[in-house]
């Protein structure tokens, strides 16, 4: 929890005035019985014959006053403690909000893929949520029950010392109740909230995956795992639910029985003429007033203990450490080689311990301004060998320099990520207008830049077509086809001029024409160029060619070298022009 | 809102009445717990007027002691249930909302999916019903004791003092007016407040799911700045609801503080009139505490049960969003021979942007129909027409001469096999994914699938083979890995129409003509349409299809087309530069 307190600091004065204007409001309600056994005692004064002949009336008028005006002074001083805890309360959540949206940010993309969306999408709302109602009751009411239950004490100690004995040990058993039951639930509620998660995964994905959902009718089976998962989180809840309402009559009974033992004891003084009516009165509803406190406190605990729980789970998102690895800048001798703008020395890179490598060995380097083509089977390594290049992932063996500095360099990762433009698989656009996804690649560009890159990008037409730079582009880019989401992708990358181009298979929705103009485009720009691609003619014109398999480099060089060395490139390459007829039709065209 | 007001009350309550056994012993508990906590007080007034100085009544004393214990311990255990029963039906009432909120996901039109946040569509199944929950739960623990708390205090005050009790009565309402007041103030902010976290939470959603992309391009700053944006102005709403909220609290306690104070003037008065003793005062000025408890309560529930109502308003509406049109009373398809007709068709996603215009179509079992043009032509939509996950605006789909939208959708999909471009696996086991099509067939079937379509390879050598769990959306397998597992599921179906829309854009061609020879089993006599952007594949289609701009420019094989020398001949030669 210690790394959630951090973020009252900001609110360290409305977080201590909150409470200190509570208990003001408290030591008013304490007076009250007090004041009430004044008013049996003084105001009503001696009783003969079974009436009060000295009864002080003006003084009971006073006194009755005196309440209505302590009960005035704790509206205004209740009302600010409110503000400042909802101030604290908000204001806290919102801080814990922003850092953890930072850190979520800041995960590398192998925390990403581990982590998964949903949980924390969870921690990010229902978690935080919980916490804030948390924070403002604890707030509110934590502090002041003990500082009642206490006072009472204290009030009751005044009037009979000899009370000590009964309220010392009612509290001791009620703390005792109280904790033990948010210590059983706590680990409880974690649970539960997990349980939540696996919720929000099944609705997240009968989102995400409506169609294939319904192409394969299994409308039912998902009803039936949400089902299943909404009955666990059900059953969770009942069964934490049902052990917090022990609290209540639990605590109700102990009171009362403690209640019982108050009158017997004061009893006893009063027979013998040490205690006056008056004082019992004002010790029974003293006691009285730490169960009305304490009913309170057992209905916020639940309160409380969920949001300590979410709390812890936010925590671990907050305290987890991006796995990548950063070091120190080491002077390297390739800083003296300039022209190297890519050098793999001997990379090996895995996704998981104990997993196979999905890259093996890797060597190659390529000068500023050439164009590596990579090709290779699906699940060759291709994607992997582009994610190392700006140090999305970390090398398991080898090192890598781009620029002639190691990208794990602690101070070269924003400069690196800057030099390099990639233009992903998976195009991705985000909600928002064409411009704004477009500045992503260089957030002060002009329009004139920006339609500049849209030419080169062949997505001058897409723009146009949309009705301008200022066309909305709704959540995920749902308004565009996957090759006119592809042609902004690419538009994007080249919005920032980059050093390094990365083109990772994403001209897979283009027709070929376009593709085709796409590359006449991008070799005209005399930057650094690395095309994935499974298309032999994406690759062909390429300074070198790096073939893949299986992680491995079975081949490195040009298209003319290659057709003659070697086999896998030659296979790929038939596979897409015919072997007899290099121009149409063939035989050997593969269906689909 | 505030006019859906009752109806959101009512369909509430209809959830509610489902659990009746422990509404009415909720409802039964709460008044014996009620009853047995009034006569507490009593007791113990009782108790006080024994302890007279000098004189205490010790057999009278130790007589109401034992009953106090035992009138202490019945209400405790009546309150225990009662907070049993209560928490059965909170739990219960979310779960089924919960569900037919999930069941409406599947109901919905795809329209809804596609134009809707994801994350704000989530944040109500998720936040909204939590909060609803939260609130139900308090309403049903202490809105029931405490109205009934507030009578029953009421007829004791009146039956044992008329003037005190009639003061009470008549202050009363005061406080009532307060929290209502406040209520209704709040309910804006609180409005505000779940508007301005559903926008939080759809933006979220998407920059997590885009989170790969956003480091790419360094735009965490950018995108911290957005989120600040609106973090800030949910700080400000939450500060406001919260804050409004709370006030409900302390002004009826101030109101009830005032009461108390009067019950103790009138009621000293009374006892130095003879009217009463004190231990009747105790008793009464216990009340008066009691009394002004469950107020407080009442209007803290009222204020949490107006967000939980914004809330439960927030789910019904998605719960009333029209859903596709019922299936209901439908034929059903049967195994289809793969006769397919589009006569006059026309669609549109919106109204003011036509796509497909009057397109007119005959497909005969067996055939292969290859469709293409450029990216936007309106392919991808003609498939989505195909599957009815959009129905038509004008003219009909028939397949086996019926029109698709009398058959039932279930029975129309199955007839479909369908891999598309955009690959989406379910988080959980290789194997549960690739039988997602055909869920009893054995491990020989999948792997004989797995291994015509080249994946069984890269399966085995994932760290637990087809057990490997995948996570969410896939997790790390390359684009083509997915593609090729979707290629295996439909493998294993065995539908009787295929639509493969860029079904092998993401594998290498290498791969592509390895497992082509599966590919053309599975098409032998089965209708399948096919988009492809590489014209190699397409070659041998029986019919070609040229889409431009939403209609069907040309049509033919691949040979009459070239020899037309029209669009296709364009767009071939093209490709082979």
């Amino acid at each position: 929890m210690k790394k959630i307190l951090t973020y009252f600091k900001p609110y360290k004065w409305q977080s201590l005035l909150g409470p200190l204007f509570k208990l003001l409001e408290a030591t008013f309600e304490l007076l009250v019985p007090f004041i009430v056994g004044l008013i049996v005692d003084k105001g009503l004064g001696e009783r003969v014959n079974g009436g009060y002949p000295y009864a002080d009336k003006p003084f009971i008028v006073w006194m009755c006053v005196v309440l209505a005006l302590f009960g005035l002074f704790g509206l205004v001083f209740a009302v600010i403690a409110q503000y400042f805890a909802a101030k604290t309360a908000t204001g806290v959540s919102a801080g814990v909000r922003k850092d953890l949206f930072r850190k979520i940010q800041s995960l590398s993309y192998k925390d990403i893929d581990q982590v998964g969306a949903s949980t924390l999408l969870t921690r990010m709302t229902s978690d935080v949520d919980q916490m804030q109602s948390g924070i403002n009751l604890f707030l509110r009411l934590f502090l002041r029950s003990p500082f009642i239950v206490f006072g009472a004490m204290a009030v009751a100690c005044i009037i009979s010392p000899d009370s000590f004995g009964v309220f010392a040990v009612t509290i001791v058993v009620l703390a005792i109740v109280v904790y033990a039951v948010m210590f059983a639930c706590m680990p409880l509620y974690k649970k539960t909230q997990a349980k939540l998660d696996k919720v929000v995964l099944s609705a997240r994905e009968n989102l995400t995956g409506a169609r294939v959902l319904r192409a394969f009718c299994q409308e039912e089976e998902e009803r039936e795992i949400f089902q299943t998962r909404n009955e666990e989180l059900t059953k969770g809840r009942k069964f934490v639910g049902g052990v917090a309402t022990i609290t209540n009559p639990l605590t109700y009974v102990l009171i009362n029985f403690a209640i019982i033992w108050l009158l017997w004891v004061g009893a006893l003084k009063v027979d013998v003429g040490d205690l006056s009516q008056g004082s019992v009165l004002a010790l029974y509803n003293l006691m009285g007033q730490i169960l009305i406190e304490l009913i309170k406190l057992a209905n916020l605990i639940v309160t409380v203990t969920k949001a300590a729980a979410c709390a812890g789970r936010i925590e671990t998102v907050l305290t987890r450490q991006p796995t990548i690895l950063l070091k120190e800048r080491e002077n390297t001798l390739l800083e003296n080689a300039s022209g190297d703008m890519i050098v793999f020395d001997k990379v090996s890179a895995r996704y998981n311990e104990g997993a196979e490598n999905a890259l093996t060995e890797l060597s190659f380097t390529l000068k500023r301004g050439e164009t590596l083509g990579v090709i290779g089977g699906t699940g060759s390594g291709k994607t992997t060998l582009v994610n190392l290049i700006p140090h999305f992932y970390d090398v398991t063996e080898g090192k890598i320099f781009v620029a002639g500095r190691d990208v794990c360099e602690a101070d070269y990762q924003e400069e690196l990520r800057l030099k390099v433009g990639i233009v992903p698989q998976k195009a991705l656009l985000f909600k928002g207008t064409i411009r704004e996804n477009l500045l992503w690649g260089k957030a002060d560009a002009t329009d004139e830049e920006l339609m500049q890159a849209a030419r080169l990008a062949q997505a001058e037409e897409v723009i146009l077509d949309k009705g301008g730079l200022d066309a909305t582009v709704e959540q995920g880019g749902k308004n565009f086809s996957g090759g006119q989401k592809q042609r902004l992708t690419i538009a994007r990358a080249l919005t920032r001029n980059p050093e390094i181009l990365i083109l990772d298979d994403s001209a897979s929705a283009l027709d070929y024409a376009t593709d085709a103009a796409l590359r006449k485009a991008i070799r005209g720009l005399n930057t650094t160029v690395v095309i994935v691609s499974q298309r032999a003619s994406a690759v062909r014109d390429a300074d070198k060619i790096l073939v893949l398999d299986e992680g491995a480099a079975v081949g490195m060089g040009t298209h003319e070298q290659l057709m003659n060395s070697c086999e896998v490139y030659r296979e790929i390459y038939f596979s897409q022009y015919d072997e007899s007829k290099e121009n149409n039709s063939a035989e050997g065209g593969a269906a689909v | 809102m505030s006019k859906q007001k009752p109806s959101t009350l009512k369909r509430i309550l209809h959830y509610v009445g489902k659990y009746p056994l422990s509404l009415f012993g909720s409802l039964l508990l709460a008044i014996v717990s009620v009853a047995a906590t009034l006569c507490v007080p009593v007791f113990f007034g009782d108790a006080i007027d024994c302890i007279v100085e000098y004189g205490v009544q010790w057999e009278e004393l130790t007589k109401i002691f034992i009953k106090t214990a035992a009138i202490v311990g019945i209400a405790a255990i009546a309150q225990w249930l009662m907070s049993l029963c209560n928490n059965r039906i909170s739990c219960n009432v979310v779960r089924d909302i919960r569900h037919d909120a999930f069941e409406k996901l599947g109901a919905l039109p795809l329209s809804y999916i596609d134009t809707h946040a994801h994350g704000e569509t989530l944040s109500r199944i998720v936040a909204d019903a939590d909060q609803f929950s939260d609130g139900l739960l308090m309403g049903f623990t202490q809105f029931f004791t405490g109205v009934m708390t507030i009578l029953g205090t009421i007829a004791f005050m009146l039956v044992t003092n008329v003037k005190i009790g009639l003061v009470v009565v008549f202050v009363t309402p005061v406080s009532l007016f307060v929290a209502r007041f406040v209520a209704t103030h709040t309910h804006k902010f609180f409005k505000e407040q779940t508007k301005t976290r559903g926008q939080q939470t759809a933006f979220v959603e998407e920059a997590i799911t885009g989170l790969k992309t956003t480091k790419a391009f360094s735009q965490e700053k950018a995108n911290e700045d957005k989120f600040n944006e609106i973090n800030d102005r949910l700080q400000k709403s939450s500060l406001n609801a919260v804050f409004y909220s709370s006030l409900v609290n302390p002004s009826t306690r101030f109101i009830n503080n005032l009461v108390y104070a009067l019950v103790a003037l009138i009621g000293a008065f009374d006892v130095v009139g003879g009217v009463f003793t004190v231990g009747g005062l105790t008793k009464f000025l216990s009340y008066a505490n009691q009394y002004t408890k469950p107020f407080n309560e009442i209007s803290g529930v009222v204020t949490e049960l107006k967000g939980a109502f914004t809330c439960a308003a927030r789910i019904f509406e998605l719960i009333d969003e029209t859903e596709e049109v019922s299936d209901a009373g439908n034929i059903e398809l049967g195994k289809a021979q793969g006769n397919v007709a589009l006569e006059n068709v026309s669609f549109s996603y919106t109204p003011d942007k036509r796509l497909i215009e009057d397109l007119s179509l005959v497909v005969t079992p067996g055939q292969r129909v290859a469709i293409v043009g450029k990216t936007g032509a309106g392919k991808s939509t003609l498939i989505n027409l195909l599957m009815r996950f959009y129905d038509v605006n004008g003219g009909a789909i028939k397949v086996e001469g019926k029109d698709v939208r009398e058959l039932t959708r279930k029975s129309l999909r199955e007839n479909y096999g369908m891999v598309l471009q955009e690959t989406w696996l379910k988080s959980g086991t290789v194997r549960e994914n690739l039988k997602l099509g055909k869920p009893d067939c054995t491990d020989e079937e999948m792997i004989a699938a797995a291994k015509a379509t080249r994946a069984h390879g890269f399966i085995m050598r994932m760290e637990k083979g087809y057990d490997t769990v995948l996570s969410e959306s896939g997790g790390d397998l390359s684009e083509g890995q997915k593609q090729l597992l979707c290629i295996a599921r439909i493998m294993l179906a065995l539908p009787s129409m295929l639509i493969l829309d860029e079904a092998t854009s993401s594998i290498d061609t290498r791969t592509e003509r390895k497992i082509s020879e599966a590919f053309d089993k599975l098409m032998e006599g089965r209708t399948s349409f096919v988009v492809a952007h590489r014209l190699s594949t397409i070659v041998h289609s029986d019919l070609i299809l040229v889409m431009e701009a939403g209609r069907v420019v040309e049509q033919g094989t691949h040979m009459q087309l070239l020899q037309k020398g029209g669009a296709y001949a364009a767009l071939h030669r093209g490709q082979f530069e």
